[in-house]
């Protein structure tokens, strides 16, 4: 089964067609990538699937569930954690505290509310793991506003991934950082590959065809190829329609 | 003597103050959280020494009446804002202000009708009738009973928003919802959480000071003016901002009403002092707000956008 399917997604702005009859699927332990130029209608698809934008037609299902009509946090709760374009933390937390939140967020009904948050040993040592998994095990007691960058979009992956997700929505992980930062990044996300189904939004072309399975192409609204990254990169209308320059560049 | 008259005023002003606070940490919070400017706050002060009241009435148990003021002003509000606010939090202030000033002629008319237009008499419980002497001085057992509340309330609120789960999630949901929403927590439950907190402490503050002042329809509204000064001295959004302001307005307040009179005759002649006095001793708390905006706009506690602390 499929881990997401979108089927005839569209949404419009007033005459703007943001989002033009997308299908797209993300399979089991997958990752698809879905490059494209500027205004090509990425943040307007990402939303629709997180469930911050209502479509104005067509259909998203998780695992084989419609999830069209639901909230962001009702599909939250069925196993879809993302990531943000831009980072979305809490600046006066530690990174610790930031992926305690995580923890708790999701583990509503195990743990006690009014408990102390660092007391609960079991939450504690999950929010360690995930810290420990993206590297940054070292700056748990670090508050975020002081952590780089990259560092702060690495914290970002540990959350998602302390919800213990079954799915992986990431918005341009790689924006805005350096050329280390960038390579530390592409080695996180190769090392979560296989171990969860990966929906990944990018820019960064040699991040995208290094990492990705399948990659769609979305110009205006509309994905015009989905396929494999080297087929992708000989595609002839791809490469006028977006590739052509940066891959002269 | 005056030492002793001052030191009781002093212990006026913390009651006031705690009782100032009560209101001011679920109106800071809800204003913080939501960015939510409820007017109708002191209805649910209102409701609250009301329900007390009467579950006082009834039961003979003041534990009771506690009790169902704080059930009750917090079923309130969790109602009110299910069903009567939700709508409201994508709208303008303005909007939010005409629709709970709707909210406050609605509730007086409510309580004028359930309970009459006079004000109904509330007795301080018998375990709490006594006097104690302390420092010298011998002060009303049942006020020494609402700074004790008043100051443990505030230390569970601190430890509730600092240190417990849902505490991090209210912190967090303040400035990035959307971050919470997507980590699975649905923030309409949250926010209406909060406000029935806040409903529910201004419940307690109610029936705390139904003994001491009079239980009548617009109760909240005085109290409700003093509370948005407390708030906005304190900084929008802080609850240790709210905590320290409320002491500070419930005993420069009570102070000053208490001795301004006197202080003014020192300086003008007795009939100019008595006319200025009363007059310059209710001014006083605006002064203070007018002060402390001038000097830091933000207030004592000012919270990075959104932000609770």
């Amino acid at each position: 089964m499929s881990a997401l399917v979108t089927q005839n997604l569209v949404k419009r702005f007033g005459g703007v067609t943001a989002t033009d009859n997308v299908t797209l699927s993300v399979e089991p332990g997958e990752l698809h990538a879905i490059i494209g130029p500027n205004g090509a209608g990425k943040s307007t698809l990402i939303g629709q699937l997180a469930g911050e934008i209502a479509p104005d037609s067509g259909s998203v299902a998780l695992f084989g569930e419609t999830v069209t009509a639901l909230q962001v946090h009702q599909r939250a709760k069925r196993g879809l954690a993302r990531t943000y374009q831009i980072t979305q933390l809490a600046k006066d937390f530690t990174a610790l505290d930031n992926v305690l939140l995580a923890v708790n967020a999701r583990a509503t009904h195990n743990f006690r509310f009014w408990r102390n948050a660092h007391d609960d040993s079991i939450a504690v040592d999950r929010a360690l793991a995930a810290l420990n998994t993206v590297g940054l095990s070292a700056q748990k007691n670090t508050p975020v506003a002081t952590l780089a960058h990259g560092e702060q979009r690495q914290l970002e992956i540990a959350m998602a991934l302390a919800t213990e997700p079954k799915l992986l929505l990431l918005d341009e992980p790689l924006a805005g950082m350096s050329q280390g930062e960038a390579t530390a990044m592409i080695a996180l996300l190769k090392s979560l590959k296989g171990r969860y189904p990966m929906l990944l939004v990018e820019h960064d072309m040699d991040a995208v065809f290094s990492l990705a399975d399948r990659v769609s192409v979305l110009v205006y609204g509309r994905i015009i190829a989905t396929d494999l990254p080297a087929n992708i990169r000989s595609n002839p209308e791809v490469r006028a329609a977006y590739l052509g320059d940066e891959v002269a560049a | 003597m005056t030492t002793q008259l001052a030191l009781s005023q002093i212990l006026n002003g913390l009651q006031l103050g705690v009782l100032l606070f009560l209101l001011a940490a679920g109106l800071t919070l809800v204003f913080g959280i939501m960015s939510f400017v409820n007017l109708a706050h002191g209805s649910l002060f209102m409701l609250g020494a009301y329900f007390g009241a009467a579950a006082f009435a009834k039961t003979d148990s003041f534990l009771v009446g506690v009790f169902a003021a704080v059930v009750g002003a917090g079923a309130v509000g969790l109602l009110l804002d299910r069903f009567a606010l939700t709508k409201l939090y994508e709208r303008d202030h303005l909007d939010q202000v005409l629709a709970t000033f709707g909210l406050i002629l609605f509730f007086n008319e409510l309580i004028r009708i359930i309970w009459g237009p006079g004000s109904i008499f509330m007795q301080v419980p018998d375990a709490l009738s006594q006097t104690v002497n302390m420092f010298g001085i011998s002060y009303p057992s049942y006020r020494i009973a609402i700074i004790g509340v008043g100051l443990l309330v505030a230390l569970g609120l601190y430890l509730l928003i600092q240190k417990t789960r849902v505490g991090m999630l209210i912190r967090a949901g303040a400035t990035h919802p959307a971050m919470v929403a997507s980590l699975g927590v649905n923030i309409k439950w949250l926010n209406t959480l909060v406000f029935a907190l806040g409903a529910a402490l201004a419940g307690l503050a109610g029936v705390m000071a139904g003994p001491i002042i009079s239980v009548q329809p617009g109760m909240g509204e005085p109290v409700l003016i003093l509370t948005l000064v407390v708030i906005i001295i304190g900084g929008l959004g802080s609850i240790r901002g709210a905590f320290y302001a409320a002491l500070i307005v419930g005993v420069v307040d009570t102070l000053g009403r208490a001795f301004m009179p006197t202080i003014m005759r020192g300086i003008f002649e007795r009939n100019t002092a008595d006319a200025a006095g009363p007059a310059l001793a209710s001014m006083l708390i605006y002064l203070l707000m007018a002060a402390v905006l001038a000097l830091k706009p933000q207030g004592l506690f000012p919270t990075s956008a959104g932000a609770v602390r």
